[in-house]
């Protein structure tokens, strides 16, 4: 296994933040899960086609949004890039190394440079662990902190570093509140001093009050630490706020990628169209103007999903052709890639 | 003639080891019929609670409806029997609730839970209750309603789980229903589908509706009139064009700019509202939200301001709500 990078073609952007060099790089990555049945003999019947062949890149220094609805594969594929799943099929590229092929001890070093935030605050941290020792245990784990004196220290830094008195330290999880929970889920994240964090949904479990706050020690961290995010949501203002780049998922595939402004000024695809529309503006006046389009019908099972491009049955502008070739995923604009024929 | 529902002075409470919890703290509001009517507000703000309690679903204990009048056409719904309040629930006040998972029997079928209605209150027959929750079915926009009907809740996704609740709380023709939270657990194009149902069926049968949510997005666009509400008040109360275009609370201001909008050029950075809500057991006799406020002066401290108005039908309880309106909106 050659540890050096292979670029083939994929959707590649550079916003101005962004230094060139390429930090993840997932190539036609499938993840099928099995459906088994029977009793004592199981047999496979189908799969469900949970990510079906979606490639993307992220630069150092980049967040890149990844949208979509639920189910349509988005913490799915997080979740293979973190080698929670062995995926199926297809090359993830972490720093040049191929991630799907690390054994056990590759992976661990592995998981010191990618960190992970999860959506739910309540069930992600360990009710019966003090949050100082929850924040702590990785660097105990990992070895970067031996000595237990400035392992503390260190806790109370990061503490600080993420909006947090220190005394938080010696109390439960029980003891907070759902935006001081996704703090300290940040801090641990921030613990290892990793380079690339997955950020799966850290805000929609929370108030829309805290939420700016989370947002905000978010993008401050991203600057001090010079953070890699892949931000995993389904709500689009927040993503539009905060991301580079946007990956539009529907059902296991990306349908459109492109610099953020880009995406929601001049969206291509008709799905991100019908997506962008159905979001509600607090505003009723720009409300009354706006022109609702509302997406018939709902997502089809991935367990067996349409033939051709798996939006057409839901699609406004479909034509004969889509239910029966598969649209290429292309390149219309410098950065703007989108999958569909009639674009 | 009398608004269709009219809320006075209601207090909740629920009496628990940690103190008593003061969920719903004397709020009053009417509803007019065909209207539609939004509280909005956080986790924990007694949104639901306030609603509940129009129902009397608080369950007793812990808690308790404490004071207050809910007058519902005519009738004071706090001095009803046991009873009687059972013929008001889902014939004259349906409810629609946030997690269409829990909130329908799971072993019952579809056809089942919607007859059950029809023929409690409507003393239908099973040939007639059945050929109405056909027709229902069909209105929320289901399609093959007869092979639904077989069905059980887990054959069905989370927005036809919605859209039969819908059609359970439309079957015996309510004045109001209450939706509470109805879109939250849904995904975003499920719930704009879910929302013009509601809107273009409550607008068509004459339904008032109340709808709580913590979405400002979701308010803007159908609701007639807003309640904003905070720490078991209502702190500001409006027509949505008067709530999101001159709010007269320093929260609501606060709400509005915290979140990012899409219509709008991006921000460098959000300005988020500060601290924590509060503890709705240790509330003290100044304003709630002061800890949060930067609009805060001496006076919020000992005494809670009350709603008031600062012009035709716009409400706010806020000492300060004068400086709020006008040039000093900008102030940071």
């Amino acid at each position: 296994m050659s540890d050096q990078t292979t670029v083939t073609e994929g959707p590649e952007a550079v916003p101005d933040r962004v230094s060139g060099e390429v930090l993840v790089q997932v190539r036609n990555l499938k993840m099928h899960f099995p459906i088994t049945s029977g009793v004592l003999i199981q047999r496979e019947v189908a799969h469900v086609r949970a990510v079906d062949g979606v490639s993307f890149d992220i630069r150092r220094g980049e967040t890149l949004g990844l949208v979509g609805e639920s189910g349509c594969g988005k913490t799915t594929t997080g979740r293979c890039i973190l080698r929670l799943e062995r995926p199926t099929a297809g090359e993830i590229y972490f720093d040049g190394v191929n991630v799907a092929n690390l054994g056990k001890r590759e992976l661990i070093a592995l998981r010191q440079k990618i960190q992970v935030i999860f959506q739910d605050p309540y069930s992600s941290l360990n009710p019966r662990m003090k949050i100082g020792d929850i924040i702590g245990e990785p660097m105990h784990v990992h070895k970067i902190e031996p000595d237990r004196k400035a392992r503390d220290e260190r806790v109370r830094e990061l503490l600080n570093l993420c909006g947090l008195d220190t005394r938080f330290a010696d109390r439960y999880p029980h003891e907070m509140s759902g935006g001081q929970r996704q703090r300290v889920g940040i801090a641990r994240a921030l613990a290892m001093r990793a380079q690339f964090i997955i950020c799966d949904e850290p805000v929609s479990a929370l108030d829309v009050s805290i939420q700016a706050q989370v947002i905000n020690l978010l993008e401050d961290l991203r600057e001090e630490f010079h953070l890699t995010y892949l931000f995993i949501a389904h709500d689009l203002s927040v993503v539009r706020h905060l991301c580079h780049r946007v990956a539009v998922m529907y059902l296991g595939k990306i349908v459109e990628l492109a610099d953020c402004d880009e995406l929601y000024d001049n969206p291509l695809h008709p799905y991100t169209q019908l997506l962008l529309s159905a979001v509600p503006i607090p505003d009723p006046e720009v409300e009354a103007k706006r022109e609702h389009r509302i997406v018939k019908g709902e997502v089809p099972s991935p367990i067996n999903p349409p033939s051709g491009c798996v939006f057409h049955p839901r699609c406004p502008m479909a034509v004969d052709g889509c239910s029966k070739n598969v649209p290429e995923f292309r390149e219309v604009k410098p950065g703007h890639w989108v999958a569909c024929t009639e674009v | 003639m009398p608004p269709l529902l009219e809320i006075n002075n209601l207090y909740t409470q629920f009496f628990t080891s940690a103190g008593t919890v003061r969920a719903v703290d004397g709020i009053s509001y009417v509803v007019e019929e065909g209207e539609t009517v939004a509280i909005v507000g956080e986790s924990g703000c007694g949104k639901s609670v306030s609603a509940l309690s129009i129902l009397r679903l608080i369950p007793d204990p812990p808690g308790r409806i404490v004071e207050g009048s809910i007058r519902f056409m005519g009738r004071e719904l706090l001095q009803l029997s046991d009873d009687e309040i059972r013929h008001v629930r889902g014939r004259e006040i349906a409810m629609v609730f946030q997690e269409p998972m829990t909130s329908l029997n799971p072993v019952l079928t579809i056809g089942r839970q919607l007859t059950e209605t029809l023929t409690h209150h409507l003393d239908m027959d099973d040939a007639a209750a059945r050929a109405r929750a056909l027709e229902l079915l069909d209105l929320v926009g289901i399609s093959d309603p007869d092979r639904r009907l077989g069905q059980y809740p887990h054959h069905l996704s989370g927005g036809m789980r919605q859209r039969v609740m819908i059609a359970m709380a439309l079957c015996c023709e309510p004045k109001l229903i209450i939706a509470d939270e109805p879109t939250t657990a849904l995904d975003v194009t499920i719930q704009a589908q879910i929302l013009e149902l509601m809107k273009e069926l409550t607008r068509n049968m004459g339904v008032a509706l109340i709808i709580i949510t913590h979405n400002l997005g979701v308010v803007a666009r159908y609701a007639d009139r807003v309640n904003v509400m905070y720490a078991g008040k209502i702190i500001e109360r409006g027509t949505a064009l008067d709530i999101y275009h001159s709010p007269a609370h320093p929260y609501t201001l606060a709400l509005l700019r915290s979140v990012p909008r899409m219509d709008q050029p991006r921000k460098e950075k959000l300005d988020p509202v500060e601290g924590q809500p509060p503890d709705l057991t240790t509330l003290d006799e100044g304003c709630p939200f002061r800890p949060r406020c930067r609009y805060v002066v001496d006076r919020c401290a000992e005494e809670n301001p009350l709603l008031e108005p600062v012009s035709e039908g716009h409400l706010s309880a806020c000492w300060e709500k004068d400086r709020l309106r006008g040039p000093l909106k900008e102030a940071s």
